[in-house]
């Protein structure tokens, strides 16, 4: 497949990986520790853990897998919500598959499904505009999560049904934003994350200028990185030439697909449908502020929590999940005592192991269930 | 979550919708191509364009200058490494 293909050579990969070696043995000497170096991003760790960029790493440098996967860090109470509305007689629920298996505190919506509320996968919110379109007497709620990137798909979902005059399609809006989160993360006292792989696609829409802050206010050195295993390895060295210039700027290794400002028509469809909201909860994390969006009053029509009401109680994270403490990079998942035993895909309690783009189902499912020297 | 594919743009099928049909690896599909096209760059231009796809929308034209500009720095990076590798073994 083309822009596929070329970022997966394994000669490349190789002259990357010594070429990231040498820098990594020209560092080590001034440090204490391992260098933490943090994928902000779900797909970045998907990547890292099926080609096992992990392994090609020296010991001094170790992966740290952030927060940035939307299924990964939805509160159980969000999914009570969702079974809530999907129950309701009127209503066809409409969802990304990836939602489907996160588990709320009595069912997931797999689970309602089975039960017998109309819950359908769709692929785009567009075809949950075509369902409304075909079931003019049923209430059609498309489940709109996810960061920046996919945001301009809902809103331009809402933006279309509202040219089109449809009335029974609404948005259930759990959109999180980057920058709070990444800001979150550094702020935490026990942060020692020394750079950052950026999320690409999520700059793809938002630009560079908004992750300035982390090379200025924080002097930490990032690359806006794309998701092919050539792209993570290329990013890596770009970090560690940072580092080891002692520089901390925000760079571009995804230049095939973001530009320096981001997508204008995205960010106008953005602005004009969503607000921040002043605090999202967060699964692992707690409350995070302006972390998340919802929909302007002027769109209440098409906002699912307006137009139904949505129980929206707050349901604690089971006590003895530590997911808050590995995703800051303080432990690592076989640390956690229940990873692997009560959590676990199947049935996970904690939001990491819920998608296969949280950092505990990949260590799961790569094998990496005990503590050894050789994969962290 | 925020994957996207790459694909090409066949077809426009709504002007007014802003909807195209793309091709990923032979299965093709609809898209709306809202947030590639400006001024500049109006529907008509789009056929052709190779696009990252995300949920069913075009997020961003592929720029395929820059692609073969970040191959190239790792193709060079390469003969670097080798370079430097044969100019060691000679010193021995």
């Amino acid at each position: 497949m083309k822009f596929v293909d070329e970022f997966r050579d394994t000669k490349k990969a190789q002259t990357l990986k010594k070429a990231i070696h040498k820098l990594a043995a020209r560092l080590a000497p001034t440090q204490t520790r391992p260098l933490q170096l943090m994928e902000f991003c779900g797909g970045h760790t998907h990547t890292i853990f099926r080609y096992g960029i992990e392994q090609m790493l020296p010991d001094s440098i170790e992966m740290v897998h952030g927060p940035g996967c939307p299924v990964c860090v939805l509160p159980m109470g969000r999914v009570d919500d969702c079974v809530a509305l999907a129950e309701r007689p009127e209503v066809i629920f409409t969802t990304f598959g990836d939602a489907m298996r996160v588990p709320g505190s009595h069912k997931s919506l797999l689970q309602a499904k089975a039960d017998g509320a109309d819950i359908r996968m769709t692929y785009s919110p567009m075809d949950a505009l075509g369902l409304a379109r075909k079931n003019p007497d049923r209430e059609v709620i498309f489940f709109g999560l996810g960061f920046e990137t996919t945001m301009p798909s809902t809103a331009l979902t809402v933006l279309q049904a509202e040219r089109e005059g449809i009335t029974n399609f609404s948005l259930f809006c759990n959109h999180i934003t980057t920058v709070p989160t990444i800001k979150a993360v550094l702020d935490s006292p026990d942060m020692q994350i020394d750079g950052f792989l950026a999320p690409g696609h999520v700059a793809m829409v938002i630009g560079e200028r908004p992750f300035d802050f982390i090379a200025e206010d924080y002097e930490k050195p990032l690359v806006i990185t794309g998701f092919e295993p050539l792209d993570i390895l290329h990013s890596l060295w770009m970090l560690l030439q940072q580092l080891d210039e002692n520089r901390h700027d925000v760079e571009n290794q995804y230049t095939r697909i973001v530009p320096e400002n981001g997508n204008t028509p995205a960010l106008e469809a953005i602005s004009k449908v969503f607000e921040i909201r002043d605090f999202f909860e967060w699964r692992g994390l707690g409350s995070i502020d302006h972390s998340g969006v919802k929909m302007k009053q002027a769109y209440a029509a098409y906002d699912a929590e307006q137009k139904f009401s949505v129980p929206n109680l707050k349901i604690a994270d089971p006590k003895s999940c530590q997911c808050g403490e590995v995703v800051k990079g303080v432990i690592k998942p076989w640390d956690c005592k229940i990873f692997g035993k009560e959590c676990n895909p199947e049935t996970p309690m904690g939001a990491l192991m819920v998608s296969s783009e949280g950092a505990c189902a990949a260590y799961y499912n790569n094998g990496y269930t005990l503590k050894t020297g050789t994969t962290g | 979550m925020c994957l996207g594919i790459p694909g090409q743009i066949i077809e426009i099928t709504d002007t007014e919708k802003q909807l195209a049909k793309v091709d990923v690896s032979g299965i093709k599909r609809e898209i709306n191509i809202a947030c590639i096209i400006d001024a500049e760059h109006p529907v008509d231009a789009c056929v052709g364009d190779w696009v990252l796809v995300h949920v069913g929308f075009a997020m961003s034209r592929i720029d395929e200058d820059e692609a073969a500009r970040t191959l190239k720095i790792l193709e060079e990076l390469g003969e670097v490494e080798e370079e430097m590798q044969a100019m060691q073994q000679g010193a021995r």
